[in-house]
């Protein structure tokens, strides 16, 4: 009791707390009544069907198969596309770590990334359409003629949408990763005489597989949310009927805020097996540092 | 134009030996190949808009009939060009300014003080960047409909400031860390309070910073497709959700001159992607966030 009265400011700064740490509270605000708020809010709403039963909304997604089946359309979409990104993009980003002038690659890739989906499907629609370059550049070999090619409003439309958004994103990503290893080790194990395959097999890739899962979960994520080339590119009624469309049918074409939060739930509780599920196996590799031991 | 330059200098570093066996050559060569393959679909992509917007008539052919501009005069009359520009640009100026104004004091505080809470605030910063805006912009879309703003330039404002102000704030923390702390103690000794010294010191060092991530939050608000389209009404929306309406109804218009919007996008999107490239590396677009999420 006899303790002199420090004053509370002080004591609070001394914890971390004072006038700039009070600045981090407008943006935290904002976040909270924009991000937190919302999804809280979308949860509780989704347990308000328009029935009056707690679940009725879960039970309606889970025994309409027009409706369940979105969440396979769109695995089936999501998982091969992420996959392929990064079957693609850790060869590609180990050559371009070696390039000198990665600039002019790295801004070109940037490209579909920055345009964004929507004009991808409308290049594509062209680029890729019956009488397009790429389908009149494959009939010109001999080899196909124009009707057993078919690229866009079907299932790899959409496909090939997400490969060329997702690609560039996959490899930009990996691409940091590879550049952050240290090339010490690499030269270590060349030194001892391991061929190329061997240190891609023996010292690369256990390093790299914790940012490999990382990449993976965030292609992956971004794959699963696909909406407007589902549209633009797919046949949205029926093989690409992917799950963010069916959202927001719900939400925007039946009025059903109730049933498109479930839906909008459903869609981020498979993200987030898929995600917890992709970390876990992770943990089972090494997981260290990837830069050299001396400093 | 692929413009890659083949890494012939610095691939020996990699090996002990300088011979290397025919499958390593093959295998060099199949990546490069690959990544020129893509370059050239991407590049492919947007030729096609391109070209197509300058075409008289282009049926059955490599290349158009002929050339006009005249597509450019009717897609600015009949997509209502001028309003839409006009809405696109006061949207993204104040999701600019406001994104700044609330990121880089909330960054400040998050460099510079340590605090109880910190770590659920990063993740409150982070979650916004890693879940994908479709699934938390339905929920979120919802609440803005039913507390009237939604529809409104406003509302679509706010959306978008979902994932610019965390996207800010990650972007800023290393910029504002790298900053000496005495620079700002010195400050202090004389005087100066929290704002003079935000005003007079920190400002002026952090510009590079905030214009960076200023630029880049500007490239992704034009591009940002889902969250506009869910909460955009008829006169809120930007010129990417308009094109989206144009290529879902297309057979409406004449293809070409939806492609001439296209390139109106394209080239509002990339003056500001050059600019922001001045400042920025393209990698730092995509991998802002790698850090922290990793362990």
């Amino acid at each position: 009791m006899a303790t002199p009265a420090i004053p509370l400011s002080t004591r609070l700064s001394a914890r971390g707390l004072d006038g700039v740490t009070l600045l981090v509270l407008p943006a935290a605000i904002v976040l909270i009544a924009l991000f937190v708020y919302p999804f809280g809010y979308g949860l509780w709403l989704s347990f308000r069907p328009k029935d009056g039963t707690l679940l009725g909304n879960y039970g309606k997604f889970f025994a309409d198969p027009f409706l369940y089946d979105t969440i396979y359309t769109t695995l089936a979409l999501a998982v091969p596309v992420t996959l392929m990104n990064l079957f693609l993009a850790v060869p590609v980003a180990f050559r371009v770590r070696l390039m000198r002038h990665q600039r002019l690659l790295t801004t070109i890739l940037v490209l579909p990334i920055t345009l964004g989906t929507v004009l991808v499907a409308e290049g594509m629609l062209n680029y890729f359409g019956p009488q397009g370059w790429f389908v009149r550049a494959l009939t010109s070999t001999g080899l196909f003629n124009v009707s057993q090619i078919k690229l866009v409003h079907n299932y790899w439309g959409v496909f090939l949408s997400l490969l060329i958004t997702g690609f560039p994103f996959t490899f930009l990503l990996t691409l940091s990763y590879v550049t952050g290893i240290d090339p010490g080790l690499e030269q270590a194990a060349a030194t001892l005489g391991a061929r190329a395959a061997e240190r891609f097999r023996h010292i690369f890739l256990p390093l790299l597989v914790p940012g490999l899962a990382i990449t993976f979960c965030l292609s992956f994520v971004q794959a699963y949310s696909v909406f407007p080339s589902a549209v633009l590119l797919g046949a949205p009624a029926g093989p690409t009927r992917v799950i963010s469309i069916a959202a927001y049918q719900a939400a925007f074409e039946e009025y059903d805020y109730s049933m498109a939060s479930a839906i909008a739930m459903i869609m981020g509780a498979v993200q987030l097996v898929v995600v917890v599920a992709v970390l876990a196996a992770r943990n089972l590799f090494y997981r260290g540092p990837a830069a050299g031991a001396k400093g | 134009m692929t413009a890659v330059s083949l890494p012939s200098a610095s691939a020996a570093t990699t090996g002990p030996s300088a011979l290397r066996s025919v499958g390593s050559r093959l295998w060099i060569i199949a990546v490069w190949t690959t990544v020129i393959f893509f370059i050239i679909n991407l590049l492919g992509i947007i030729a096609a808009v391109v070209t197509s917007s300058f075409a008289t008539r282009w049926l059955r052919s490599w290349l158009p009939s002929g050339y006009t501009t005249r597509w450019y005069v009717s897609a600015w009359e009949e997509f209502q060009l001028h309003d839409v520009l006009l809405v696109t640009f006061q949207i993204v100026g104040a999701v600019v300014m406001l994104s700044g104004l609330l990121g880089v004091p909330a960054a400040y505080a998050m460099a510079r003080r340590e605090f109880p809470g910190k770590k659920a605030l990063m993740l409150l910063f982070l979650l916004p960047l890693l879940v994908p805006p479709v699934t938390f912009g339905i929920p979120l879309a919802t609440v803005l409909y039913q507390s009237g703003v939604g529809g409104t330039m406003a509302g679509v404002i706010l959306a978008n400031l979902v994932p610019t102000v965390p996207f800010v704030i990650l972007v800023m923390i290393p910029f504002i860390e790298q900053i000496d702390p005495r620079v700002e103690a010195a400050a202090r000794v004389f005087g100066a309070g929290t704002f003079k010294m935000f005003i007079y010191v920190l400002l002026p060092l952090l510009m590079p910073g905030i214009l960076a991530s200023l630029l880049l939050v500007l490239v992704r608000t034009i591009a940002m497709f889902e969250l506009t389209f869910l909460t955009a009404g008829p006169t809120s929306q930007t010129l990417v959700v308009a094109l989206y309406y144009a290529v879902f109804a297309a057979g409406v218009r004449a293809v070409q001159s939806i492609d001439a919007m296209a390139v109106v996008y394209m080239v509002t999107t990339l003056i500001w992607l050059v600019i922001a490239l001045r400042f920025v590396n393209p990698t730092q677009m995509v991998t802002r966030a790698k850090r922290q999420p990793a362990h």
